[in-house]
């Protein structure tokens, strides 16, 4: 079971909603990844389209736990805003703190990070932190008490996969709040490897609204948070430079 | 009466005396939405008593996909 704040969850896998081809094929996905956890994001409405669907109409979201984002800010003070935003909304009190601090790498910004999150904790948010793979990062969050931190595996959007696991499994090892691998997953062999590396839950996005049947793709993150949770929990053997025969050497038949 | 909403200046009715009544004025009613009034964040029970004013500032936002 993953244990954010006060909510325990079955599924380790949580999903984002954006860049899906459309409704349809996204319900479907959320369907069968059974995700628990879905991020949004918080935009202004379209005010002359008011009839233009919702994929939140879609949902039976008593179902879910919303995790909306603050994507968009570059400061700790727009994060706190649209955080509040988002509350109001009645529907969650869960927020992923995203304060991006340079366009291209779209890296947080790590001072405002903190900043944004000891605000909002003051506000009783329940606070899960995208940040990078900074272990001392990653501390400093824990100690202003966020419920959960997420470092990115590479660059948002990047598909690049686990850039450095050396850095994950020192913020793995020290955590006292689950760690959610966040950012970068490209293909099940990453997300499994995350597992693997002992984090306690994948969030992952693009690598499945995007791949060529994102209904599949969600299946297979689902099957591959799990078979990597679960290799985790079993305990790999440790690696040999040289070979380790399987079958006895002992009794072989002669003639 | 003129307000501006999500940055455009909009006519509205004198008759939205409330956010309440401006959210029905805009068909939004039904909808998951956040109202921001004059930068002070609405909750739900806040609409009805909130009053609309000539030259209000409305935000109004919804939750879309993001990751």
């Amino acid at each position: 079971m993953l244990k954010i704040g006060p909510y325990t969850f079955r599924s380790r896998l949580l999903l984002g909603t954006g860049k899906f081809p459309d409704f349809n094929i996204q319900k479907q996905a959320v369907d069968v990844s059974e995700a628990e956890i879905l991020t949004f994001a918080v935009r202004r409405m379209n005010i002359y389209e008011p009839h233009q669907p919702n994929f939140l109409e879609m949902l039976d979201i008593r179902k879910y736990k919303l995790l909306p984002n603050t994507a968009g800010a570059k400061t700790a003070e727009e994060a706190v805003r649209i955080a509040r935003l988002a509350k109001a909304s009645g529907l969650c009190d869960m927020v992923k703190v995203e304060v991006i601090g340079d366009d291209k790498t779209l890296l947080p910004d790590p001072v405002e990070t903190l900043k944004a999150s000891e605000m909002l904790l003051k506000e009783n948010f329940i606070v899960l932190a995208y940040t990078s793979d900074d272990v001392v990062l990653a501390k400093r969050l824990q100690q202003l008490g966020v419920h959960a931190v997420m470092p990115g595996a590479s660059p948002i959007g990047s598909g690049q996969g686990i850039i450095n696991p050396l850095n994950l499994s020192f913020i793995i090892e020290q955590a006292t709040v689950p760690v959610i691998v966040d950012a970068g997953i490209g293909s099940p062999a990453d997300a499994a490897k995350a597992m693997e590396l002992g984090a306690d839950g994948v969030l992952l996005n693009t690598a499945v609204s995007q791949a060529k049947d994102p209904v599949k793709m969600a299946l297979a993150m689902k099957l591959a948070v799990e078979a990597g949770r679960l290799g985790f929990e079993a305990g790999r053997i440790p690696v040999r430079r040289y070979a380790s025969a399987s079958s006895p050497l002992e009794g072989m038949s002669k003639v | 009466m003129r307000v501006t909403i999500n940055g455009d200046l909009q006519e509205v009715p004198d008759t939205c005396a409330t956010i309440r009544d401006l959210l029905a004025h805009l068909q939004l009613d039904q909808k998951i939405v956040v109202v921001e009034h004059n930068r002070r964040i609405l909750q739900k029970e806040d609409h009805a008593s909130s009053e609309l004013k000539e030259g209000d500032q409305i935000e109004l936002v919804h939750f879309v996909g993001g990751g």
